[in-house]
């Protein structure tokens, strides 16, 4: 595979000053030095950190506690804002597994698609995926008090959706194709051992997708209320129509207890 | 249902000692004793009694006595009455068999068939009381070689020294989490680690806020089920651990149950109060060996290479090769955990069964690591049965850099090792998140008898390695000639790496 060499990127690892922005050439560096550079211009107080041909550098992010901009242009490696506290990351292509994992604050947008264990365990903070998601999303994904995490999957999912989950928001769209109205959900296992949070799909699923510790109604009208906000703001990053997503059915997955192993033993 | 179930205790009292002052009513959580106004007499229900000695300790005129009940079930090896109890348990509540503490299966406990060496004439011993002793240990990574520079005559040193800890004595408390310990607890190990000039180890339900001014001396465990782990808890530790097992209970997870998650340890764990904790067997990020390098360098990134990172495993039948991949991986530190490692709650059959001694396991890991050139690459620190300083002594001269204390620091702060943590009522107030139960353990009362406990082991070990002539701890490490077994086989000796006494 041949990539472009950006020539206006700069030389790789070193900063380039443009309007108050910091620009740097990750061509080939290793992701260490790649983000010390990065940690290095947020700890300056720069707003913007735009990053050219990033191919495969991982933890992106990760270790900043300031709500800098982080424009990635390529596809960045596993684990894109891992233990995030508070960076906005986009991404212009895919990203790979372990986007969010253990997040805390900041906002992700990927214009693409992520892989698996997409906001594992992760307690705050938005992350927006314009297409699907591999296995295992929102895995163990978790709320407590004002930290309330919320993904966005523009696409379908695989399996294992919201398993262990025990808080938060997850809204799949199912945008396949040309946005088609119903859509059937391939994915198995949904919320497997949940015991808490909500996840809301747009088109259907049959009773056997679903683990056993999961259930799923009909949204309501107030359940669409509450998520027509995050709806709205997917659509303002990717370009769909919102009032046309909305206009669809829901299906609103919730936990059938936050005890779910409360019978198991003999005390 | 009636229950079959015999009581495990008979409590008696001496009703001529008792002065019905009943301090056994108030003490016991399990409701066991209770006063009749009309008969003036304190009473027992036996079937409720655990066996702590709490009462027993505290009756003020030693009217009571607590013993097993001897209660004959009808004779037979296989038969025998623990199988009886649990089976008719099982059958009247249809539920997994839940205990507490560390295994208490009789398997062999290597640290009692090995010996220590001491000089005799040709080789001085040296007197710690008179002469310095180095017990100081730094945990982290060690470089392969040195590079000295330096110019005008003066040295310095080339090579960057990855993290380290700085351990006055090498003995660290074990992971214990807020939720299986009460919160005096916690601060009684958090004190004593700091006042000793060594670690505790938070286990995986976060870190109190209160507690954060004790983070130099602070391990915070990072586990499948990520409570409380956020961007302040990675910066205030002084190190990270992964936790991957546990020796009460390698290969599953664990589930605090939601009537333990109070307003507190809802506000440590980050989780909504009354919810099950549940800690998933794996992690579910970490499928491979690659995987974990993956989760010990997201660490280090997130903390800025500014910790080292251990990773802890259960004691299994192939620790060797998993901790070779876990130094490949990245780990400054390895810990391991041996069969009776303990817990706040395991399934009984798990805790009992699953697992290697810790002895076999450091013995191989240490092999292992040293012939694949790369034991400097990461420390060991191993736990699970260590109770005196001469296991201490035992367990590095095996290979071990330092050791965690688990129970033997609990049983410092008073635990009887009742096994009945999973209960929450703990009457020595440990574990248990009962304000009126936790509120018996003083804090400050329970760092000293901990700081008491390192300071009389540390002098000990001493003791030992002045006898070996020997003045630090250092040349002890991995020093398998000064042991000897007694009464093991050839194979066990050629695990263990040393020889029979008398050889
Ligand atoms: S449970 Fe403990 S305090 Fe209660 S009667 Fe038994 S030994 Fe005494
Ligand atoms: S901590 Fe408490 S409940 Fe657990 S074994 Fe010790 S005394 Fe018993």
């Amino acid at each position: 595979m041949r990539i472009d060499v950006d020539h206006h990127a700069g030389l790789p690892g070193v900063f380039v000053r443009v309007d108050g922005k910091v620009k740097i050439n990750a061509r080939h560096m290793h992701y260490r030095e790649l983000n010390n550079m990065v940690k290095a211009a947020a700890s300056e107080g720069v707003e913007e950190i735009v990053l050219e041909n990033v191919y495969g550098q991982r933890y992106i992010g990760s270790g900043i506690r300031r709500p800098v901009r982080i424009v990635v242009h390529g596809v960045p490696g596993n684990d894109l804002g891992a233990f995030m506290d508070g960076p906005r990351i986009t991404v212009d292509r895919n990203a790979q597994d372990g986007v969010g994992n253990t997040m805390n604050s900041g906002l992700i947008v990927v214009h693409g698609r992520a892989g698996d264990i997409v906001a594992m365990g992760m307690r705050g903070g938005k992350i927006f995926i314009r297409d699907g998601v591999g296995y295992r999303a929102a895995i163990h994904m978790k709320e407590y008090r004002k930290f309330r995490p919320i993904l966005v999957i523009g696409g379908d999912t695989q399996d294992f959706l919201g398993e262990y989950m025990a808080g938060g928001l997850v809204i799949v769209l199912g945008l396949k194709g040309k946005g088609r109205r119903k859509v059937k959900f391939n994915a198995r296992h949904i919320g497997t051992g949940m015991h808490g949070g909500t996840i809301f799909l747009r088109g259907e699923v049959e009773d056997h997708q679903l683990g056993k510790e999961a259930a799923a109604v009909p949204a309501t009208e107030e359940d669409k209320d509450f998520i027509r906000p995050f709806v709205e703001e997917y659509a303002g990053y990717f370009g769909a129509n919102a009032a046309e997503i909305m206009g669809s059915d829901f299906l609103k997955v919730y936990a059938r207890s936050h005890r779910p192993f409360g019978g198991l033993y003999a005390y | 249902m009636k229950s079959y179930l015999l009581p495990q205790f008979l409590v008696d009292r001496d009703d001529y000692r008792c002065i019905r002052c009943e301090v056994c009513v108030r003490q016991c959580a399990f409701d066991v004793h209770w006063y009749d106004g009309e008969e003036d007499a304190v009473f027992a229900d036996e079937s409720k009694c655990v066996g702590c000695l709490r009462c027993v300790t505290l009756c003020p005129t030693n009217a009571l006595v607590v013993r097993h009940n001897p209660t004959q079930h009808p004779p037979n090896a296989n038969w025998t009455k623990e199988v009886l109890q649990n089976i008719y348990k099982q059958a009247e509540t249809g539920g997994v068999l839940l205990t507490g503490m560390g295994c208490d299966k009789p398997y062999p406990i290597y640290w009692d068939r090995i010996v220590l060496d001491a000089s005799q004439v040709t080789n001085p011993s040296i007197d710690p009381l008179r002469e310095p002793m180095e017990l100081r240990t730094y945990l982290g990574a060690k470089p392969d070689a040195l590079k000295i520079g330096g110019k005008e005559g003066k040295l310095s040193l080339e090579t960057r020294i990855t993290p380290q800890l700085k351990l006055e004595t090498p003995i660290m408390f074990s992971a214990i989490s807020y939720g299986a310990i009460s919160y005096n607890a916690c601060e009684s190990l958090a004190r004593a680690a700091a006042e000793a000039g060594t670690y505790y180890n938070t286990g995986e339900g976060g870190l109190h806020r209160n507690l954060y001014k004790y983070g130099d001396h602070t391990i915070c465990q990072v586990a499948s089920g990520r409570f409380g782990v956020h961007a302040d808890y990675l910066e205030v530790a002084a190190a990270l651990e992964i936790k991957i097992g546990q020796g009460a209970k390698p290969g599953i997870g664990g589930h605090l149950p939601g009537e333990k998650v109070s307003a507190e340890i809802s506000r440590t764990r980050m989780i909504p109060k009354g919810t099950d904790a549940l800690s998933p067997a794996p992690h579910h990020d970490i499928y491979s060996i690659e995987d974990l390098a993956q989760l010990i360098y997201a660490l280090k990134e997130a903390t800025h290479w500014e910790k080292p990172v251990s990773v802890k495993i259960a004691a299994v039948h192939n620790s060797a090769a998993i901790a070779s991949g876990m130094v490949r991986a990245g780990a400054d530190i390895i810990a391991l955990d041996g069969i009776r490692g303990g817990t706040g709650a395991a399934p009984t059959m798990i805790r009992d069964n699953v697992g290697i001694p810790i002895e076999l396991a450091l013995a191989a890991v240490d092999d292992r690591l040293r012939q694949e050139g790369i034991r400097n690459r990461a420390s060991i620190v191993v736990a699970g049965g260590i109770r005196s300083s001469a296991d201490v002594v035992k367990a590095i001269a095996l290979g071990a850099d330092a050791v965690y204390i688990g129970t033997a620091a609990l049983v410092a702060l008073g635990c009887h090792v009742c096994q009945k943590c999973y209960t929450g009522k703990c009457n020595w107030g440990i574990a248990t998140q009962d304000p009126y139960l936790s509120k018996r353990l003083n804090p400050e009362v329970g760092a000293r008898r901990l700081v008491n406990l390192l300071n009389a082991w540390s002098h000990e070990i001493m003791e030992m390695l002045g006898g070996m002539g020997i003045n630090a701890i250092e040349s002890l490490r991995g020093n398998r000639l000064r042991l000897r077994g007694v009464g093991l086989t050839q194979e066990e000796l050629d695990i263990l790496g040393i020889k029979h006494a008398g050889a």
